[in-house]
């Protein structure tokens, strides 16, 4: 067996390049994902019958079907069935909107549902419209009980592009997989893979663990 | 005409559970109306549908003239009129003092911040409360706390106060300091409808006693006479037991 580390060497520029585009992806797919489960969590927990269900086929949809299909799904049969193609960058931004979206739908409404009814009581005896409780109230404090599982989730979509090596993006593990079907390097290459994997959730972890210290939780 | 709240007929269902039942009652400006009864018989209920958070199911209630069935935006005008104290005083976790006063004079009554501000400084020093502007929630007393809720309640300048069971999650040396702030609001003339279990505050504070049994009123009399001798069977038992 011989192992020579010293070969990454060459292909850092490449697993930068590639943990860019991994990097590109979670960020804009996050924004949109946090955005797009605020809005289904808040239906979730505040919406009428008809949007609360709504809601909830979508939210059981995504998370009872692998992101694989759900990727497979929005760049294969999309096209097909309305006659919409998109780019594979596209196709894994909006995937990770979509899957994010619904898992983080169900962190928002745990954790307004979580804050003590009697509060929006005590909102609503003041004389306060209902969307000025939820603004006021009920969001600054169901905010400060989302940060952990919201940055479980940021972590697990972070993680989650490396498949979108089934539709060709160029994002770090598909990196990998070219360097090493050039040089058979699979232990160099996978173990540099993994670093670097580690060193964006790591920087994650600690950039949470800063916003929960900032923040009292109650 | 002098009655601020009027249940006529008023009856409230949880499912096939029946809480209130064909209620007719009239509470006139400045009465301190007490209501007791024992568990289940709806007498928070009764007070909360008065401010709408619970619907009634049949039959009308008008609070200062207005219908609690008159939309959301006569609903916001009645809880305006009617302020609320809770059992577990529910302040805002996220805000001082004075900050949990303020509030609803900024986003309910429109006041200036620095205007509600000082007038949230004068409630809490009403309610002996002036040092304790800057401390949270958390850093009060029970006592403290619910003496803040009744700033914070006061704040909106309602003109009936409803107290549901102010005093039952205090222990028994901090209920005094919240039944004295109690006793000072009624002095000033304010009408007030209190559900609770001290019957010396019934007596010495209110203007009224109701006993209610199964949803319906089955007593209503001055509190010295009824609570001296009961008119029913029913309630002279419960007054045993308190």
């Amino acid at each position: 067996m011989n192992v020579d580390w010293s070969i990454i060497i060459n292909f850092l520029p490449q697993l930068f390049h590639g943990a860019k585009i991994t990097l590109y992806i979670t960020v804009i797919g996050l924004i949109g994902g946090i955005s797009l489960g605020a809005l289904i969590g808040l239906m979730r927990a505040y919406g009428g019958y008809f949007l609360n269900t709504l809601a909830f086929i979508y939210v059981e949809i995504i998370r009872g079907t692998p992101i694989v299909v759900q990727v497979m799904f929005l760049y294969f049969a999309l096209p097909v069935l309305v006659d919409i193609r998109i780019d594979p960058m596209t196709t894994a931004i909006l995937a990770i909107v979509i899957n994010a979206g619904a898992y983080v739908a169900e962190i928002v409404r745990g954790a307004v549902l979580s804050i003590s009814k009697g509060l929006t009581e005590a909102g609503r005896a003041i004389g306060l419209p209902r969307w000025k409780v939820v603004v006021y109230i009920v969001g600054p404090l169901a905010f400060r009980r989302l940060i952990p599982p919201l940055g479980n989730q940021c972590i697990v979509s972070l993680k989650d592009t490396s498949l979108f090596i089934v539709i060709g993006v160029g994002e770090l593990t598909r990196t990998g997989q070219e360097i090493m079907a050039a040089n058979f390097r699979a232990v160099e290459i996978w173990t540099a893979v993994a670093v670097f994997y580690l060193i964006m959730t790591g920087t994650l972890s600690l950039l949470l663990r800063i916003i929960e210290k900032r923040m009292k939780i109650l | 005409m002098s009655a601020i709240i009027e249940f006529k007929n008023v009856s409230k269902h949880f499912g096939p559970l029946k809480v209130l039942e064909e209620v007719d009652l009239e509470i006139n400006r400045g009465e301190v109306v007490v209501l007791i009864g024992p568990s289940g018989s709806g007498k928070s209920t009764l007070l909360r549908c008065i401010n709408g958070l619970e619907m009634i199911t049949s039959g009308d209630l008008l609070v200062d003239g207005q219908s609690v069935k008159g939309g959301n935006k006569i609903l916001r005008e009645i809880r305006q009129e009617a302020g609320m104290v809770f059992q577990q005083f529910n302040l805002f976790p996220q805000m001082t003092a004075l900050e949990n006063i303020a509030f609803g004079q900024r986003h309910v009554r429109g006041m200036g911040r620095k205007a509600a501000k000082i007038s949230a400084q004068e409630l809490l020093e009403k309610v002996g409360l002036g040092d304790k502007s800057q401390h949270y929630p958390h850093e009060l007393s029970g006592g403290q706390q619910q003496r803040v809720a009744i700033a914070r309640a006061l704040a909106i300048k309602p003109k009936v106060m409803l107290f549901d069971e102010p005093t039952s999650a205090l222990d028994p040396e901090l209920k005094q300091e919240v039944l004295n702030v109690m006793r000072q609001l009624a002095e000033e003339q304010m009408t007030m409808v209190v559900v609770t279990h001290e019957m010396s505050f019934a007596k010495q504070v209110g203007t009224r006693l109701i006993f209610m049994e199964h949803g319906k009123i089955a007593v209503d009399g001055s509190p010295a006479d009824v609570i001296d001798n009961p008119p029913n069977e029913r309630m002279e038992d419960f007054l045993r037991h308190v």
